[in-house]
């Protein structure tokens, strides 16, 4: 079974989702991935999702599972790459990716983790002013 | 149509054998019938032979209660296109109905021509071939309608997109400036556009100013928050700006929870933006001589 | 209405679930379906196969290219021969709520689609029907 890579840059796990995965190839990805954080002492994880064209109540959960994990781990958690597409059906399901920060892309992603990490930004609130 | 289905019509054979004939009678008769087509010379010439050529077709093929039918499909899709060409070049539904009406009268004529004097039998004929060229004709007219409403959905569609741009204000930053009455189709259009235009310029935050809507009413309300629901999955976050005081009440009143930040004027929200991403606007006035 | 196209296949298997969001995106593209319409119908099948697949014991899908005047549709069947659900309302507004896999995925799936039905109960499978227009 095809493994899904996890790269690793400065203190961040980064992980690039490509394909349409089936139940086992998530899973296996979510064990991988905590293994990672406590081999590498990761401070964060980004997880990009800019190629899934789709994500459903599993996937929601997956990533929810994950940042969980991760927290408790002391890592922080970014989503990045959502599609539209995406986000307006999700929307539509009442998914609430709750815990999980979402970013645009990889670098507004690598800086918001730089900021979780660095305690400037709150965990659940990033409005200001 | 139970007479003409006791005793198969003659029709069939009949433009079989005389197709030429009625061809040229065809012709002098759109030519007599002053009714102005946009179409003439060769190219009509080469329409009303494919049409008979198609009819022989046709009809050999199946029953006319069949219009529907496979058998008919060619006849169909002739007529539409023979519509199509004519509504392009001006021509209104009547007078396009009529190039298939004009060949009433040869086709009767031949069928008198052919029957002689067995009165029932003709008017059994002529019954028949009404109710076929008028079925054509009407198809056309069909063919017609269906066609306009293609061009004007199309045109609407290009309307939207035009009329909702979306602004780059600055880097990070863009601005939709909603205007008009927004029906739901329009709004979802609008609100797919935003979420694109977001991807595409990198912005981290999207002023949705609405001043120049004048009602907003449940429906618009709840699209205007899962749009701002959705640019927050993605990553982004949205102000509305340009909030009335008779919107505000009837958000409240309609109970709506507009959990979003909103600003009174673009202005305000703008300003709201630029610090929310750290920047600063000073006065170069400021600067001492010598900075 | 008219069914002017329909296929069959089977769910049985995680790997099926993914082909299932194959096929949808397929003959949603086909149809002409825009982008967010398309990913709505294919996460509805998503969700509703995999329930198949987790608690149905395996089943099949109906695809049918359907048209109503001048709308044309995807219609998707999913048939399981599995234990049934004993309380479809319940598992409907509970499962959203308690974030359970089946139910979420149910209810999800009704809100991505215009049309949304389902048969079940206990000892005599389940048959959901969802449907998306033009």
């Amino acid at each position: 079974m095809d493994q899904i890579p996890i790269l690793m840059v400065g203190d961040c796990l980064l992980v690039s989702i490509q394909v349409d995965m089936h139940d086992q190839m998530a899973l296996a990805l979510q064990d991988s991935l905590t293994s990672k954080i406590v081999e590498t002492g990761a401070r964060g994880v980004m997880i990009d999702i800019s190629a899934l064209q789709f994500v459903d109540s599993f996937i929601g959960r997956l990533l929810n599972n994950i940042a969980a994990m991760a927290r408790v781990l002391d890592a922080a958690t970014v989503v990045v790459g959502m599609q539209p597409a995406v986000a307006i059906t999700l929307v539509e399901l009442g998914l609430n990716l709750t815990g999980v920060k979402t970013a645009l892309n990889v670098d507004k992603g690598l800086a918001l983790i730089r900021r979780m990490i660095d305690g400037e930004e709150g965990e659940f609130d990033r409005r200001e002013g | 149509m139970a007479k003409s289905a006791t005793k198969a019509s003659i029709i069939p054979a009949l433009i079989e054998r005389s197709h030429e004939t009625l061809l040229a009678e065809w012709m002098a008769a759109q030519a007599r019938s002053g009714v102005a087509s946009p179409i003439s010379g060769d190219e009509l010439k080469e329409q009303c032979r494919r049409f008979l050529a198609e009819l022989r077709r046709a009809m050999a093929a199946g029953q006319l209660a069949e219009f529907r039918g496979a058998e008919w499909s060619g006849t169909r899709e002739l007529l539409e296109e023979l519509s199509r060409s004519r509504a392009l070049n001006g021509a209104s539904p009547s007078e396009t109905a009529s190039f298939v009406f004009s060949l009433k009268e040869p086709l009767f004529a031949l069928l008198r021509r052919e029957i002689g004097d067995d009165a029932e039998r003709i008017a059994a004929e002529t019954w028949a071939a009404t109710l076929l060229l008028d079925r054509l004709g009407l198809y056309t007219t069909e063919a017609f309608q269906k066609n306009r409403e293609q061009i004007i959905s199309r045109q609407q569609e290009e309307l939207i997109e035009l009329s909702t741009p979306v602004v780059r204000l600055w880097e990070g930053i863009v601005a939709v400036p909603l205007i008009g009455t927004l029906d739901s189709a329009r709004t979802q259009v609008v609100m797919e556009n935003l979420l694109q235009q977001i991807v595409s310029a990198g912005a981290q935050i999207a002023i949705i100013d609405i001043t120049g809507v004048p009602t907003v009413d449940t429906l618009v309300a709840q699209h205007l928050l899962k749009t701002v629901s959705a640019a927050r999955l993605m990553g982004a976050d949205c102000i509305i700006s340009g909030i009335r005081p008779q919107i505000a009440q009837t958000i409240v009143h309609l109970g709506v929870d507009l959990s979003v930040t909103s600003k009174a004027t673009m202005a305000g929200a703008f300003e709201l933006a630029l610090r929310r991403l750290g920047k600063l606007v000073v006065d170069r006035k400021a600067k001492q001589p010598g900075d | 209405m008219i069914v002017e196209k329909d296929e069959t296949m089977p769910i049985r298997s995680p790997d099926d679930v993914v082909r299932v969001r194959r096929e949808v995106r397929e003959r949603a593209v086909a149809i002409g379906f825009g982008l967010v319409d398309q990913t709505k119908i294919v996460t509805a099948a998503s969700e509703i196969a995999r329930n198949t697949v987790d608690y149905g014991g395996g089943g099949v899908l109906k695809l049918e290219l359907v048209r109503q005047g001048k709308h044309r549709g995807l219609r998707l069947t999913f048939t399981d021969e599995g234990p049934g659900i004993p309380n479809v309302d319940q598992a409907m507004t509970d499962g959203f709520t308690t974030g359970g896999g089946l139910g979420l995925g149910l209810s999800g799936a009704r809100r991505l689609s215009n049309e949304f039905s389902i048969q079940s109960a206990p000892g005599k499978g389940t048959v959901v029907t969802l449907a998306r227009w033009k």
